[in-house]
């Protein structure tokens, strides 16, 4: 995703004279070709976020055509430098995108401190920010695209790299930033179970689905990269209309503040809308080292895990 | 520009009367923090800065982030006296729906920057500075610190940042008063050698009397942008200046003046009313 994101960056920046990348003394290896092409609207900060977020204001406020770009790893980006995101940034307004790398258990070996699995949560509270976590690396140049349109601050949390590619094809820069993308699936008429996956779970929730239909149950699969604004109509619409028995939010984030949270928010107004079920971490993944697979089984969000999880949720709604 | 018709003392001392009248007002605090910073706002305003009121976002102005937010009351003073906004808007100040907060406020005119927490204001005035330059415009960013904020690490991560950057648009004054919330600098959190912690992070540091007024202003007309260096200028201040019984003491950091005060600290302006400059 990481590749993805520099790649699109280096063709917006093309266009866009006034576009910034700064970072956080993070990306060797990745950021180069954009310090070589555009060195005047490259700045390493240093390992200094707050500095950074608070120069990247400055930038912004100083010329109102300008757009900053701020790239790190998970938490430093954003838990180090908070204060400065929600004051100088989100309170001004600012045309501010904060771009996290290792986003979820993606740096799994690393061990805790590199674990951005809250930073969903807390980033939604603070106001005018839109919170993206793309599920591929297409959806990640997507995301990439739609958030340069937007002029006031917005956090996308990636991957790293190598993830794979989930959608068939390149998707369409104009498809709207509410429009969650429903995969293709292999159900005709009958629904099952809806799996509303956002950021990188989005193919274990595509391995899932495979599982489900090879023992004849029937799953939508619906990446949902938008966390803030949420796309709540649009997830209301499909939820009505596809009539499914059950709903599974994946989300590699603690159960608190994110996808599960956002969607149980959305539908607790609507009557009789089915069971939503969290596949999100659990609290034993904390001061775990290990694979993101590894890390992942832990909490549940294997694709067997999440299958067995569907089974025993069908299982209940015949019985209720 | 009705500043420029204003002598630096003669805004110094309308900015106290009107400070001390608005704090008293809103049964606000800091008092003894905006004195301090105000005669360095009077000659910034009065005889240094470049800017129109009546275009607050004029591309060429100079950019001030008063960094120490919670001296909110003498900014807004002096965006008043110097035309940015009528000085009838001070009698809101900490109202219900004012746009006048307690601490410097986002969307009033003149105001570059909210700020309020500590340590944010050098990093934005540096953003502010870099892109300036990238511009290639002759602005000059100025960002007045508080000493207590100088324990907070961003402001040297800005610091470092400034200098690497060769920053010399950037002018940076620290209204050095030497007392904090607790106490006196020295003893919560010493911050000497001082100038020369500027020094040793690359910066042109000056110390000056921060009330003295022909100082202050020889101080910022030596300024010398192409120096390749960000200057700061290290104004050796009082807490509470002007009102005899408020100099110097931390308590005026949190207590409003109440009537009688008010009416005696008024008087002694009358009475101390000497041009500087």
């Amino acid at each position: 995703m990481r590749n993805a994101f520099v790649k699109t960056l280096l063709t917006l920046a093309q266009h866009h004279p006034n576009l910034w990348l700064m970072t956080g003394d993070l990306g060797f290896g990745v950021l180069e070709p954009f310090a070589e092409r555009y060195p005047d609207r490259y700045i390493n900060a240093g390992v200094a976020e707050q500095n950074m977020l608070g120069v990247a204001a400055g930038l912004a406020l100083a010329n109102p055509q300008n757009q900053i770009f701020t790239y790190s790893i998970g938490n430093f980006g954003t838990l180090r430098c908070l204060e400065q995101i929600r004051n100088d940034v989100c309170y001004h307004n600012l045309n501010i995108k904060i771009v996290a790398v290792g986003g979820g258990l993606a740096y799994g070996s690393h061990g805790y401190t590199h674990h951005a699995v809250e930073e969903l949560a807390i980033l939604r509270t603070l106001p005018s920010m839109t919170v993206m976590a793309p599920g591929d690396p297409l959806e990640t140049d997507w995301a990439v695209r739609q958030l340069a349109l937007i002029s006031g601050p917005a956090y996308l949390r990636l991957g790293k790299a190598g993830e794979p590619q989930i959608h068939a094809q390149p998707i369409d820069p104009t498809h709207p930033l509410s429009e969650p993308f429903v995969l293709p699936s292999s159900h005709q008429g009958r629904l099952d179970v809806m799996l509303l996956s956002t950021g990188g779970m989005l193919e274990v929730a595509v391995s899932a689905a495979d599982r489900l239909a090879l023992q004849g149950v029937f799953a939508q699969v619906v990446s949902v990269p938008l966390l803030k604004p949420f796309p709540a109509q649009a997830i209301r619409s499909l939820i009505s209309n596809t009539k499914t028995q059950v709903i599974v939010t994946l989300e590699e984030h603690v159960p608190e503040g994110g996808l599960h949270s956002v969607v149980c928010q959305t539908l607790a107004s609507s009557p009789n809308h089915p069971p939503v079920v969290a596949a999100a971490l659990m609290p034993e993944v904390v001061g775990k080292i290990g694979s993101q697979a590894y890390l992942r089984s832990l909490s549940g969000l294997s694709p067997e895990a999440v299958a067995a999880s569907v089974f025993q949720q069908l299982a209940m709604c015949v019985k209720g | 520009m009705t500043a420029r018709t204003l002598s630096p003392s003669e805004l110094a001392r309308d900015i106290r009367r009107q400070t001390l009248t608005t704090i008293h007002r809103a049964k606000a605090s800091h008092v003894g923090s905006c004195l301090s910073m105000v005669d360095i706002l009077a000659v910034l305003y009065a005889r240094v800065l470049h800017f129109r009121p009546e275009q607050p976002d004029w591309p060429e102005r100079d950019r001030v982030i008063v960094s120490k937010g919670h001296a909110a009351a003498a900014l807004y003073a002096t965006l008043a006296l110097v035309g940015f906004f009528p000085e009838s808007w001070l009698s809101t100040y900490c109202q219900d729906g004012s746009r006048l907060g307690g601490h410097v406020s986002y969307g009033v005119p003149g105001v570059e920057a909210a700020t309020g927490a500590l340590g944010h204001g050098l990093s934005i005035a540096t953003g502010l500075s870099l892109a300036l330059k990238r511009d290639n415009s002759h602005a000059r960013s100025f960002v007045i610190l508080s000493d207590g904020e100088c324990d907070e690490g961003a402001t040297w991560e800005a610091a470092l940042f400034a200098s690497h950057h060769r920053l010399d648009n950037l002018i940076a004054i620290v209204d050095y008063n030497k007392i904090q919330s607790f106490g006196r600098v020295e003893d919560v959190m010493a911050l000497e050698p001082f100038a020369d912690k500027w020094r040793a992070f690359g910066w042109h540091a000056q110390e000056v009397d921060g009330h003295d007024h022909a100082s202050l202003l020889g101080v910022f007309e030596a300024l010398a942008v192409g120096s390749q260096k960000p200057t700061v200028i290290i104004a050796h201040t009082i807490k509470g200046k002007g009102v005899p019984f408020m100099e110097d003491d931390n308590l005026w950091h949190y207590k409003p003046p109440n009537d009688e005060q008010l009416t005696l600290a008024l008087r002694f302006l009358d009475h101390l009313e000497k041009p500087h400059a």
